[in-house]
């Protein structure tokens, strides 16, 4: 019953609550869910060229209940259910936005955005370049990215490489509910295609935020990473929900008498190459962690720019942590085989560091 | 006579057809459809006396229009365990997801257990073709897919269809020709329309002209606005392949009903029935009442005759209704009491149980002693998997490749090219 009480928090959020907006500024903790959906709904009061449109995000309040409330409050023209065609509704959605709307596309997960892979990339991300600035598009397409639980190969794939390679998309990754907000409501105010990569794992989980985050203005830059944890000895970089298992890793390390800077990117392109190579020049030691594949992922990025940046002040080789080159297996130990954890962190923190 | 199509079945009542809560823009259609369903229920009772063909007659049904082919004692015996099968398991998947024996998403069959049986278990052969979606444990068991296997697999065990790999949305069965196993829906399509060009392929091209495998794809409503079913029906016609199209309609594709999501496909149509959606594409469109497992074997047999003759695909469109919600994790909170209640009373099961006795094919102790031996293969299943191992650490990077140091290499480890000779064409490559 608890496993499954908290598959249904993770991925139902608590279906007990009327599908009211939840925002107690009361209290200083909000999920993500929580985040995504007070973004949305300011968002869509500010500007009424905003609208959202997916799979299930009205009458079944969005499948992750991401989207709880939005159609009750703004009606079924700004918040739309789509039948089951990608490509076909993310190609209205893009149409629109040549336009001057605002769509916010939602994947119920990033594993289905394949079947919209060309409008997003060769209508979305292209159509500025390739007419001379003459076509905009102020998109969004937001949804769940990476590993659950236990859903397997078609469900478990992290897109951050893919979308991060195009010249045209910004690609942003969100770790807590400040980023979320912040780095949401960004997007949908910026003129280009933004890919907005969620995680299921944490729509459910609370994180302290403070007054100036629950503004209904509270932008945060597209482009810059923050540094979560200030420290000298190693730079751990990740973004979503490896920033938490780094976080932990730099805990655990600290009692060990290494301390870990703990770099959050947010941002995957425009990647914060600068603040980067300026923790690494300062810690001279770096280990980058994602839950993708290891070729061609945000590691190989991210070592390249301690490579060709910083080269001088590295003390050790660069370092990554990623998933297992696989898909992702059904069975629950080949799962947790298939994906970091913070042991494979603190050994490659370890090996950096010569212990 | 036309032939080929059953009417649709008995309508619900008027307030459950379009079982939308919204008003929005499809208000006066729906006010439309309401004042209309009195008028229509009549004419389809009326109709369900006779057949009425969507597309040009192919070939006579057996035996009188209106009236199943008739089957064998045997056979009856062998379709109402293979329902009831499906419904225990289906059930015993419920209960482990419950239990933690089961995680991630698990998406049950209950009440669309006429259609699996129907199609499959009555139609088909072992080296025949089936490929599905997500929902595909009962296809899976229809298809002859070793129980104990598919639970091992539900498990995440070693013993599995899959060996533990892929889980409840991805079953492989090479020997049983079950393709999969797919969780995007729509994928699976084009996949079975590959077995079926397989097969066409090998009767025209390679000669073996006596080669009358079929494949059959199942999908369900929600699949029929996805782009890839479209650019199927097109080339399985213009190649005229072996191949059967089944749409489980069972009016829900999660929280979306199907009058939400699909718009009618002819001109001054209420509805938006999918079997018409053949007929666009150059195939007979048929539409079956989906709990009657004989009015849906009647249908099929036909189909996968006209497949088997070469005559090319047909287009199934079934109406059911899955019991439970879309998958164990979802709420059902959008389908109303009096839709749910109106199909439990069409459950297939009892209604083919009820079918044998008034036939006389089997009395009321032989279906008991039927089920009986059911249940005990179910629970046979559930030891056969908590029994079974966990997978080694050491599959976990198995079979990413068939071949991981690809042709290039050869056996000794160096370069093929290396080889003297191998530019002249001399060298030996195996």
């Amino acid at each position: 019953m608890q496993r499954l009480g908290a598959l249904l928090r993770r991925s139902q959020g608590d279906a007990v609550l009327a599908p009211q907006l939840l925002r107690t500024y009361a209290t200083t903790q909000m999920t993500i869910r929580d985040a995504l959906n007070s973004a949305m709904d300011e968002e869509m009061a500010r500007d009424e060229t905003v609208f959202v449109m997916g799979e299930e995000v009205a009458e079944y309040q969005g499948a992750y209940k991401i989207t709880r409330g939005l159609l009750q409050k703004y009606g079924p023209k700004r918040v739309r259910d789509t039948p089951i065609t990608e490509a076909g509704f993310t190609g209205i959605g893009v149409g629109a936005a040549f336009q001057g709307l605002r769509p916010i596309v939602e994947f119920m997960t990033f594993n289905f955005s394949m079947q919209a892979m060309d409008q997003i990339i060769n209508s979305a991300a292209k159509h500025h370049y390739m007419s001379s600035g003459a076509i905009t598009c102020p998109i969004v397409f937001r949804g769940a990215n990476g590993a659950a639980a236990g859903v397997a190969a078609q469900h478990s794939q992290c897109f951050a490489a893919w979308y991060s390679s195009v010249p045209g998309l910004k690609v942003l990754a969100p770790y807590d509910a400040e980023d979320t907000r912040g780095l949401l409501k960004a997007s949908i105010r910026d003129p280009d295609p933004v890919v907005f990569l969620e995680n299921e794992i944490l729509y459910g989980e609370s994180f302290p935020v403070d007054q100036a985050v629950l503004d209904k203005d509270f932008v945060l830059p597209i482009g810059k990473a923050k540094v979560m944890r200030s420290g000298t000895d190693v730079t751990l970089i990740g973004f979503g929900k490896m920033v938490g298992y780094n976080l932990k890793a730099a805990e655990l390390l600290e009692q060990e008498g290494i301390s870990c800077e703990v770099v959050n990117l947010r941002s995957l392109k425009p990647l914060d190459r600068e603040g980067i190579a300026q923790s690494i020049r300062k810690t001279h030691r770096v280990v980058s962690v994602e839950e993708g594949w290891p070729q061609c992922g945000i590691g190989s990025e991210i070592v390249s720019i301690a490579v060709e940046e910083c080269f001088d002040d590295l003390d050790a080789p660069p370092e990554r942590v990623t998933g297992a080159e696989v898909p992702m297996p059904y069975a629950a130990n080949l799962e947790a085989a298939a994906l970091p954890t913070t042991d494979h962190i603190l050994a490659a923190v370890k090996r950096v560091m010569g212990k | 006579m036309p032939a080929l199509c059953a009417a649709p079945a008995a309508p619900l009542a008027a307030t459950n057809r379009m079982a939308a809560p919204m008003a929005s823009s499809s208000s006066r259609a729906l006010a439309g459809a309401r004042v209309c369903v009195p008028q229509r229920q009549q004419q389809r009772r009326a109709a369900s006396m006779r057949v009425a063909a969507v597309a040009s007659p192919v070939k006579q049904a057996a035996g009188k229009p209106g009236k199943a082919a008739a089957i064998s004692p045997e056979e009856a015996a062998m379709l109402y365990s293979d329902m009831y099968l499906g419904r225990e398991f289906e059930d015993m998947c419920a209960q482990m997801y419950y239990r933690g024996k089961m995680f991630g998403f698990v998406h049950l069959y209950s009440g669309q257990e006429a259609v699996s049986t129907g199609v499959i278990k009555a139609c088909l052969r072992k080296n025949d073709f089936i490929s599905s979606t997500y929902r595909d444990h009962v296809h899976a068991l229809s298809k002859g897919v070793s129980a104990r296997k598919v639970m091992a697999e539900l498990f995440g065990k070693k013993t599995g269809v899959s060996r533990g790999q892929g889980g409840s949305m991805h079953m492989f069965d090479r020997e049983h020709g079950l393709l999969g196993g797919y969780a995007f829906i729509g994928e699976g399509i084009p996949i079975g329309l590959g077995a079926a060009f397989q097969v066409a392929y090998s009767q025209r091209v390679l000669g073996n002209e006596s080669d009358d495998r079929v494949s059959v794809n199942f999908f369900g409503d929600g699949t029929c606005n996805v782009g890839q079913f479209y650019e199927s029906l097109n080339m399985a016609t213009l190649y005229k392949l072996p191949c059967i199209f089944v749409v489980e309609n069972n009016k829900w594709a999660i929280g979306m009903n199907h009058p939400r999501a699909t718009a009618p496909s002819s001109v001054g149509d209420n509805e938006p029935w999918i079997y018409k959606k053949g007929p666009a594409f150059g195939m007979p469109g048929v539409h079956v009442d989906g709990m009657d497992v004989m009015k849906v074997r009647e249908v099929a047999m036909e189909a996968v005759q006209r497949a088997r003759r070469g005559e090319g695909p047909t287009l199934i469109e079934a109406e059911t209704y899955r019991f439970r919600g879309h998958s164990l994790a979802d709420p059902d909170e959008l389908r109303r009491k009096e839709e749910k209640d109106h199909y439990a009373a069409r459950d297939p099961i009892p209604q083919f149980a009820k079918f044998m006795v008034a036939n006389g094919l089997a009395t009321e102790s032989d279906i008991k002693a039927l089920e009986a031996k059911v249940k005990e293969e179910v629970e046979d299943c559930v030891d056969y998997a908590e029994n079974s191992p966990k997978p080694d650490m050491s599959q976990l990077l198995e079979n990413v490749f068939a071949d991981p140091k690809g042709f290039g290499i050869g056996p000794d480890g160096r370069y093929r090219y290396e080889n003297p000779g191998f530019t002249a064409g001399t060298a030996e490559v195996s």
